[in-house]
C-alpha cells in the first residue's frame, strides 16, 4: 500500500501540474485571437467570461484539456465504429498495419539474428551495417516507399506495414543477437561436453536464454512499428488512420481533432507496449523466471 | 620482554584517551521477514593507538558496528561517541578513514587522482595534495603507479591504493571492513605484514573487521569476538603477542594459544545448528 | 573432393559459369566479352578451390569477383533490360566468389593491430559494395523502371549534379533544426534529470511519465508545432526538442542511480556535499547512460526534423525535398537526399560515439575488459 502511494501520489501531482500548466497555456495562447475577435465585435467581456471564451474556440491555438476530452469521448464512444469520424475506426486502420508490420519485423529480426550468431561471415559483414542503419533516419524513406509501391499498383495495408517492418526489425535483430549470445561461457562449455549439435545448443540453451531480450526489444519494436504506421499514412494523404487524421487536422487547423488523434495514438501505443510486456511476463514466468 | 610489556601496557593508556566509546548500543533493521537485531547492547571502548579486530560469523553485526562508528548506520538505541563527538559530527570533522571490502576505486581516475579525491573534497591546496599523494603512495609501496588506472592493477595493489586513499587526509582513526577478504592468501599475508608496519609508523587507531582467525590474532592488540541473532559481543581477548611481529610468529605457541581462545569464544557464542 | 565441398561457394560459381556457356549473355552482347567473363570466373573458381588458404586465395577471389562484376556491367553498355540468363548466372557466380572471399577474410587471424582493423573495416565495406553492385547490376540488367528504383550510379550522378541544392537542404534541416533542437532538448532533459534527482518527489512522479512517453508516437506533435511556430526551422527544432527531452531525462536519472552503494558510502565518509558527490562520483558513473541517450537522440532528432517538414516548410529542407520530389516522380533526387541524410546521420552518430570513447574510456565495454 505504501509502495502504491509512493508512486501514485507523485505521478498524480505531476499530471495535475501538467493539466494546470496546459490550462494556463491555453488561456495565454488563445487570448490574443479572442481579444481581436472581441474588439472587432465591439464587445468587452469580463475576465471570467473572457477566460471562458478562450477555452471554447472552435479552432483554438491550444485547445483546453476538456475540449480535447469531449472531442475524444464523442469520437470514440458516441459514433458507430464504421463511421469515418470515429477514432476507433482510425485507430483500427493504424493498428492493423502496425500489427502486420510488427509481425513481419519480428520474424525478420529473429531470422537475421540467428544468421548473425551462427555464420561468422554474416556477423562480421552484416552487424556493422545493422548498427549503422540505426543511425539513418529511415522514416525519410516512408513517402518514397508508399508512392513507389502505389506506382506499381500496391496500395492499402501492405506499404504501411512495410514501413513498420523496416522500423521494427532493427531492435529485434539487435536484441536477439545479444540474447542468443547471452549464455555464459560455462553453459556453452557444458553443451560442448555433451557433444551437443549447433541445433541442440540453439533450442536448449540459446533460445531460452534469449527470451527476456526478445520481449524487451519487442516492446521497443512495437512502439516503433506504430510510429512507422502513422508516418506511413502521411505522404499519400490517406483517408483513414491516425496519421491521416493528424494531416487532415493540420490542413484545416482543426487543433482539437489533432489533439484527440494524438491521444488516441498514445492510448494505442500504451496498450500495445503493455500487451507485449504482459505477454513477456507470462512467458518468462512459465519458463521459470523469478517474478520481478 | 620489553616489547611484551609495551604491548600489554596499551589497554591502560586507553582509559585516558577514548577514541570510540559505545554504551548499550543496539540497532534493529526492519525487514519484510520481521525485525533483525544486528546489534544488541554492545558496550565497548577503544583507546588511542589500539588495533582492535572484530571477528565472528556473518550476521554477527561486526560490519554494522563499524558502519555505526562511521555514521553510515544510525543506532536504534544506546550511546556512541567517536573522538568525544557524535558519529555524525566526527564524520563531518573527517575524523576517520574507511576502507571497504572492495577497493572501490573510481575507474575514471588514475591512482594518484583516486588518492587525491578525499583531498579535493576537503579543499586541500594543489601543492599539499601532490605531497600527500606522494607520501601515502610511498607508505603503501605503490610509488611508480601514479598514472595507472585502477583496472590496470592487480586486486592486491588496488586494495593497497584504497588504503592509501583512507590514509591520505591523516585521520587518526582507520576503519577497515574485511579489506583483504577478497584476496588470495599469499597476497593477504603480505598485506597483513605491511599493515602492521604502517600501524607502527603512523600510530593510528585501527578497527579491523575480519572473518579470519589467524589474521585477527596476527594483527590485533585486542580481539572482539561477536556472535549473531542478536548481534552481540561475547568475548574480548587481549593479545599477549609482542608489538614486533614477524610472519612466522604465527607458528609460536603463544599465537596458537590466543587463536585457540578466539575459536573457543566463537564456539561458545554460536551454535552451528542454526 | 573435400575441398570442393568445403568451398561450396566457389564450386557453385564454377557450375554456374559452365552453365552460362550455352546461354545468351545479353540480347545483343558480344561473344568475345562473354568468353572472357566465363573464362575469368572458371579460372578464379578453380584456383580458389585449389589454393586452400592464405593471401593468394584472397587476391584470387578479390580480383575474380570484382573484375567479373565490372565486366558484367560493361557488357550492358548503355542499354537496360537486355540481360539474358547467363548474365544472372555469372552475376551470381561473381557474388558467390565474393561471399567466399568474406568467409575467408572472416576466418583470417591477423596478429598486428593495423591488419586486424583493416579486416574489421574491410569486411563490412565489401558487404556494402556488393549490395551496390547487385543493386546496379540487377536494376540495369532487368530494366527496372527508373521511378521504381534508380541504379546507384544514377543516384551518385544526381548527388554530384545537385550539390548546391543538397547543401541548402542540409543547412536548413540539419544545421538549423536538428543541431539547435538537439542541443536544447538534451540540455533541458539533463537539467530536468538533475532537478528530479535533487527532489525525490519529482523523480518518483516524472520517471514513470517519462518512461511512458518514450513509447508514445511523439512524432505526432509535428503538425501542431508547425502550426504554432510557423513553416521555418523553429517549428522543426521544437519537434526535435520534444523528441529528445524524455530519452535524456530517463537515461540521466537511471545513470545517476548507477553508482554503487560502496562508492556513495565512501563519499559520505568524506562528508562530501551533494554537489561534490555529483561532480566527482555520480556524473562520471552516469556518463555511459548519458551517452546512450545522446546516441538515441541523434537518430530521433534527424527523424523528427525530416518528418516535421512533411507538414509544411519554406521551399528548402530535406523533408520538403523528399516529399515534393516524390510527388514529381524524381526518385533519384529522393534517393540522393536519403543518401545524404544517411551520411549525415552516420557522421553525427560517429562523432558522439567517438566522444563517448574519449569520455568513458574506463568503462569495461570500451576498454574491452
Amino acid at each position: 500500500m505504501t509502495g502504491l502511494g509512493d508512486r501514485f501520489i507523485p505521478v498524480m501531482t505531476i499530471l495535475l501540474g501538467i493539466v494546470a500548466a496546459w490550462y494556463i497555456g491555453a488561456y495565454a495562447l488563445n487570448a490574443p485571437f479572442q481579444r481581436g475577435l472581441n474588439e472587432r465585435a465591439g464587445e468587452t467581456p469580463g475576465f471570467v467570461e473572457f477566460v471562458g471564451q478562450t477555452m471554447s474556440q472552435p479552432k483554438p491555438t491550444l485547445p483546453a484539456p476538456h475540449q480535447v476530452a469531449v472531442n475524444f469521448f464523442e469520437n470514440t464512444f458516441l459514433r458507430s465504429v464504421t463511421s469515418a469520424r470515429s477514432l476507433v475506426y482510425h485507430a483500427w486502420v493504424t493498428l492493423s498495419s502496425t500489427l502486420l508490420g510488427f509481425a513481419f519485423g519480428t520474424v525478420l529480426g529473429i531470422a537475421i539474428a540467428v544468421g548473425i550468431v551462427h555464420v561468422l561471415a554474416l556477423d562480421r559483414s552484416l552487424m556493422p551495417w545493422i548498427i549503422a542503419s540505426q543511425t539513418i533516419p529511415i522514416l525519410a524513406l516512408a513517402p518514397m516507399i508508399i508512392v513507389v509501391l502505389a506506382a506499381v499498383g500496391i496500395t492499402g495495408l501492405l506499404p504501411k506495414a512495410l514501413i513498420s517492418t523496416y522500423l521494427s526489425f532493427f531492435p529485434v535483430a539487435v536484441g536477439m543477437v545479444k540474447g542468443l549470445r547471452s549464455p555464459e561461457a560455462i553453459n556453452l562449455d557444458l553443451m560442448r561436453t555433451y557433444n551437443a549439435s549447433k541445433a541442440e545448443t540453439f533450442w536448449k540453451l540459446r533460445l531460452p536464454a534469449s527470451v527476456p531480450f526478445l520481449f524487451a526489444s519487442m516492446k521497443v519494436a512495437i512502439a516503433a512499428s506504430l510510429v512507422g504506421a502513422i508516418v506511413g499514412e502521411l505522404p499519400t494523404g490517406a483517408a483513414a488512420g491516425i496519421g491521416a487524421k493528424l494531416l487532415n487536422g493540420s490542413y484545416y487547423s482543426q487543433t482539437i481533432d489533432m489533439f484527440s488523434a494524438l491521444v488516441a495514438g498514445s492510448i494505442v501505443a500504451a496498450l500495445l507496449v503493455t500487451a507485449v510486456g504482459a505477454t513477456g511476463r507470462v512467458v518468462e514466468r512459465a519458463m521459470g523466471a523469478r517474478p520481478a | 620482554m620489553l616489547d611484551k610489556m609495551a604491548a600489554t601496557s596499551r589497554p591502560t593508556e586507553r582509559a585516558t584517551t577514548q577514541v570510540v566509546s559505545a554504551r548499550k548500543l543496539s540497532l534493529t533493521f526492519e525487514t519484510n521477514d520481521g525485525p533483525v537485531h544486528a546489534l544488541s547492547n554492545v558496550d565497548l571502548d577503544i583507546g588511542k593507538g589500539e588495533f582492535v579486530s572484530f571477528i565472528g560469523p556473518s550476521g554477527c553485526g561486526k560490519t554494522t558496528f563499524l558502519r555505526v562508528i562511521a555514521d553510515l548506520e544510525q543506532p536504534s538505541s544506546g550511546e556512541i561517541s567517536v573522538n568525544g563527538m557524535s558519529p555524525g559530527e566526527a564524520r563531518k570533522a573527517r575524523a576517520y578513514g574507511y576502507v571497504f571490502q572492495a577497493a572501490g576505486l573510481f575507474p575514471w581516475r588514475t591512482i594518484e587522482k583516486n588518492i587525491a579525491l578525499p583531498l579535493e573534497i576537503m579543499d586541500y591546496s594543489a601543492a599539499e595534495r601532490a605531497e600527500r599523494v606522494r607520501s601515502t603512495l610511498e607508505l603503501v609501496n605503490l610509488t611508480g603507479f601514479e598514472k595507472k588506472y585502477p583496472w590496470q592493477l592487480s586486486g592486491g595493489m588496488q586494495q593497497r591504493a584504497s588504503i592509501a586513499r583512507a590514509l591520505a587526509f591523516d585521520a587518526d582513526l582507520l576503519l577497515m571492513d574485511e579489506p583483504f577478504g577478497a584476496l588470495d592468501e599469499i597476497v593477504r599475508d603480505h598485506l597483513n605484514d605491511e599493515l602492521l608496519k604502517l600501524w607502527a609508523r603512523t600510530n593510528k587507531t585501527i578497527c579491523f573487521v575480519t572473518h579470519s582467525i589467524p589474521e585477527a590474532v596476527y594483527l590485533s592488540t585486542r580481539i572482539v569476538v561477536m556472535s549473531p541473532r542478536p548481534g552481540r559481543v561475547t568475548d574480548v581477548i587481549e593479545s599477549t603477542l609482542p608489538a614486533e611481529r614477524p610472519l612466522d610468529i604465527r607458528e609460536s605457541p603463544e599465537f596458537l594459544e590466543i587463536a585457540h581462545r578466539v575459536r573457543e569464544g566463537l564456539r561458545a557464542g554460536h551454535s552451528y545448528e542454526d | 573432393m573435400s575441398n570442393v565441398l568445403r568451398d561450396w561457394q566457389s564450386s557453385a560459381a564454377l557450375v554456374l559459369a559452365l552453365l552460362s556457356i550455352v546461354l545468351p549473355l545479353t540480347d545483343a552482347g558480344s561473344v568475345g566479352l562473354k568468353a572472357v567473363l566465363v573464362l575469368l570466373v572458371i579460372t578464379a573458381a578453380v584456383a580458389a578451390i585449389a589454393v586452400r588458404a592464405g593471401l593468394l586465395l584472397v587476391v584470387i577471389l578479390f580480383v575474380g569477383a570484382h573484375l567479373a562484376a565490372w565486366l558484367l556491367l560493361q557488357s550492358l553498355g548503355g542499354k537496360t533490360g537486355m540481360a539474358g540468363p547467363s548474365y544472372y548466372f555469372l552475376l551470381a557466380a561473381a557474388w558467390l566468389l565474393a561471399w567466399r572471399l568474406v568467409t575467408v577474410l572472416s576466418a583470417l587471424k591477423i596478429d598486428n593491430r593495423a591488419g586486424d582493423l583493416a579486416i574489421r573495416l574491410g569486411i563490412p565495406l565489401l558487404f556494402g559494395i556488393w549490395v551496390l553492385i547487385l543493386w546496379e547490376a540487377i536494376v540495369r540488367g532487368a530494366g527496372v523502371p527508373f521511378v521504381l528504383l534508380p541504379p546507384p550510379s544514377a543516384i551518385a550522378a544526381r548527388i554530384a549534379g545537385s550539390v548546391s541544392t543538397l547543401a541548402a537542404d542540409v543547412n536548413q534541416t540539419i544545421v538549423k533544426a536538428v543541431l539547435i533542437g538537439y542541443a536544447l532538448g538534451c540540455t533541458a532533459g539533463f537539467a530536468a534529470a538533475i532537478l528530479a534527482d535533487r527532489f525525490g518527489f519529482l523523480r518518483r512522479g516524472l520517471l514513470p511519465i517519462g518512461n511512458m512517453v518514450s513509447a508514445l508516437p511523439i512524432i505526432g506533435v509535428a503538425p501542431i508545432m508547425v502550426m504554432w511556430f510557423g513553416f521555418d526551422w523553429p517549428s522543426k527544432a521544437a519537434v526535435v526538442v520534444i523528441m529528445t527531452f524524455f530519452p535524456m531525462l530517463v537515461n540521466t536519472v537511471t545513470g545517476l542511480a548507477a553508482s554503487g552503494h560502496m562508492e556513495r558510502d565512501l563519499m559520505r565518509t568524506y562528508a562530501a556535499g551533494y554537489w561534490q558527490t555529483l561532480a566527482s562520483l555520480r556524473l562520471p558513473a552516469a556518463m555511459p547512460f548519458i551517452f546512450n541517450a545522446l546516441k538515441i537522440n541523434s537518430t530521433l532528432a534527424l527523424i523528427g526534423a525530416i518528418v516535421a517538414e512533411f507538414f509544411g516548410t519554406p521551399v528548402v529542407g530535406m523533408g520538403f525535398r523528399i516529399s515534393t520530389e516524390v510527388g514529381r516522380m524524381n526518385i533519384d533526387m529522393v534517393w540522393a537526399e536519403i543518401a545524404v541524410a544517411a551520411l549525415a546521420g552516420s557522421v553525427f552518430y560517429g562523432v558522439i560515439a567517438l566522444l563517448e570513447r574519449v569520455v568513458t574510456f574506463w568503462h569495461p565495454s570500451i576498454r574491452g575488459g
